[in-house]
């Protein structure tokens, strides 16, 4: 009788700990299911990056392989669902596979100004005084710039090509990042559990480490999401330029810009890679967004 | 300023000792952040801590207080001083007592119990982290996490894995001290711990640390503005005002017969049960002066009530009380020979 109040009253405990014991991303998970916005932009993301990886498997024809009869066909046509562009190659299957250049080039930029910027401004705000000074201010000399003038001057003296336009992306958020993290990494130094920390005897790469970083890390993150758009936009633009990609590989912007002499014969066409852009680039937006206010958990 | 000054009794090497210890922040702005000022927050502050003992200091905000706990465990460096603990010279060098082994005696709890818990950690990793940052054994640490956590009266079982914006308040201060408690220290540095606490709950963990003292022979530095609290765990207690000890001694002589008319204003202001025994008066007008540029000499003397002009002119040191009761005090009214008119008549004179 009396093991079996024991055991019930364990399991009780058990319980309580199951329903109270919610972490940080537990709490966020919940809030985040309930954003219907933010799952469909998840959703929206997933299928054209699916799509884009898969594309090899998932377009119906060469995106490469051109026709001079079949130029400019309209949305809809037999064996061309999507109509072909000035060179005659299926839309579709170029805009599949344009896919996997544009988000590369949206992702992996911010991806590299995340390692870089975050790295700086951890320091710069982690050791204040006259570091920070010094990494700060250098980094408003580029904060000064337009963003697309920056990246245009970079990618133009650098030459047309994906990995320059990458290096000039990368050059273009180092900054922006960089001030985020700096900010806020200067908030989070200044709680008492990083003197608490230090006071343990812990060095200043654990106290970073154990303390600082997963602390940081979630709101930078956001940040980066929603910078992955603006890079996406602007790689776009650079091959929009003839600065970026180089035909005749596919890629959104620069689809645009080939298919923008053929605007008044088959404007629907010349759309479309536009309107891929546009959701792609609305989507990472959105969905940052949402892991913004969900993550803005007042623990 | 010696020892025997400090009231400190006699024989044996004290646990703490804080030789002329100061800390000026530069206040910096305008063009090119000059200089402007500096905030004397710590001036030429002594004291020792006894083995085993509780030694209180009070004061009113900004006198500091939490900057002096902060010097002692080096979180902010000091411009001037010496800590020596155990009899060895904090720092680097032979017959020196290193740093990072410093901070292995001596823990501190904060205040706000909120921020000195990161938000992203379990309990067990917040308790953990103290001793794996000492070469414990991760599952060592762990199981002593659960058991500092049980010693501070919260169920291993149930607290374990949860996070701090699940505790209350009083909870979260518990998980402070087991987390200062789990590197095993012998000097625990109470930075208003218990300030922002209700009543009730205060009076818990007031009791808990004390048990915990006991248990595990602790020496306790306990810093707060509560009069009441400060009488009832310390064994000494220290007066600070604005930068400066003003009086120090034993916590039923400082509070039967205070010495320095600051000790005794604040000790009239603490309200009393007794409605008969009511303060009538405010002891004490206005705010103190700005750490910025203090007052020269004695620092109380623009709000000193027996202020003369060599209050103004000359600082007083802190000396042994002439009736020897292990207390020490800053004010020329009590000093024999100082120049104060009310002065009791020197040795010499």
């Amino acid at each position: 009788m009396s093991q079996a109040t024991e055991t019930s009253a364990a399991m009780v405990d058990a319980a309580q700990v199951a329903a109270q014991s919610r972490g940080y991303w537990k709490t966020v998970w919940l809030r985040l299911r309930g954003d219907k916005v933010t799952i469909a932009c998840f959703v929206v993301l997933a299928l054209i990056v699916l799509s884009a990886v898969l594309a090899d498997w998932l377009a119906p024809a060469d995106p490469y392989k051109t026709s001079m009869l079949k130029r400019l066909k309209p949305i809809g046509t037999e064996g061309f669902p999507l109509g072909t562009d000035e060179l005659g190659r299926d839309m579709l299957s170029r805009l599949l596979h344009g896919g996997r250049l544009s988000l590369f080039m949206g992702i992996v930029p911010v991806v590299y100004a995340l390692v870089i910027g975050g790295a700086l401004g951890l320091v710069a705000g982690f050791l204040g005084g006259r570091v920070n000074m010094l990494i700060m201010r250098t980094i408003d000399v580029l904060y000064a710039f337009p963003s697309v003038l920056l990246a245009v001057a970079i990618s133009g003296s650098l030459g047309a090509g994906v990995t320059n336009a990458i290096v000039s992306l990368t050059v273009v958020f180092v900054p922006p990042i960089a001030r985020v993290t700096e900010s806020v990494t200067t908030q989070v130094r200044s709680l008492d559990f990083v003197d608490a920390a230090r006071a343990s005897g812990a060095g200043t790469f654990t106290i970073i480490r154990v303390h600082v970083l997963s602390n940081v890390l979630g709101p930078v993150f956001i940040y980066a999401t929603s910078l992955i758009s603006v890079s996406i936009i602007l790689a776009a633009g650079l091959s929009f330029l003839g600065l970026g990609t180089e035909p005749p590989h596919p890629e959104w912007g620069l689809m645009l810009n080939t298919l923008r002499q053929s605007i008044y014969v088959s404007p629907w066409v010349a759309a479309l890679p536009g309107v891929m852009i546009f959701f792609t680039s609305l989507s990472f937006n959105l969905m940052s967004d949402g892991l913004r206010s969900a993550m803005d958990v007042r623990l | 300023m010696s020892a025997v000054v400090n009231g400190a009794r006699a024989g044996g090497t004290p646990l703490l000792s804080v030789q002329d210890l100061r800390k000026y922040f530069p206040v910096t702005g305008g063009v090119l952040n000059r200089q402007l000022a500096t905030v004397q927050a710590v001036d030429d502050v002594s004291f020792e801590v006894e083995r085993g003992e509780t030694l209180g200091i009070v004061g009113e905000s900004g006198c500091g207080k939490s900057t002096t706990a902060r010097l002692l465990l080096a979180l902010i460096t000091p411009d001037a001083g010496r800590i020596r603990y155990g009899g060895k010279e904090v720092g680097e060098g032979a017959g020196r007592i290193p740093l990072r082994e410093l901070r292995r005696h001596a823990q501190m709890v904060f205040q706000d119990s909120y921020s000195s818990l990161n938000p992203r950690l379990t309990i067990e990793d917040t308790i953990a982290f103290g001793p794996i940052v000492h070469g414990t054994p991760r599952r060592e640490a762990r199981a002593r996490a659960r058991d500092i956590l049980g010693k501070v009266g919260l169920d291993p079982n149930l607290f374990i894995r949860r996070y701090p914006h699940e505790l209350s308040g009083g909870q979260r201060q518990r998980v402070n001290i087991a987390r200062a408690l789990a590197i095993q220290p012998d000097l625990l540095v109470l930075d208003e711990a218990v300030s922002a606490l209700d009543k009730s709950v205060e009076a818990q963990v007031l009791n808990l640390l004390s048990d915990l003292k006991r248990e595990f022979a602790l020496t306790y530095l306990f810093i707060s503005h509560d009069l009441n609290v400060v009488q009832y765990v310390s064994d000494r207690v220290l007066v600070m005002y604005l930068g400066k000890v003003v009086e120090v001694g034993p916590v039923d002589v400082m509070y039967r017969e205070p010495q320095h008319p600051y000790t005794r204003a604040l000790l009239s202001a603490m309200p009393s049960m007794d409605p008969d025994r009511r303060t009538e008066d405010a002891p004490l007008a206005g705010d103190p002066p700005s750490p910025i540029n203090p007052p020269s000499g004695c620092r109380f003397h623009t709000r000193c009530p027996f202020a003369q002009a060599v209050c103004r002119d000359r600082e007083p040191p802190l000396v042994a009380d002439v009736a020897a009761s292990g207390r020490s005090v800053a004010c020329h009214l009590v000093t024999p020979g100082s120049g104060h008119p009310d002065a009791p008549a020197g040795p010499s004179a």
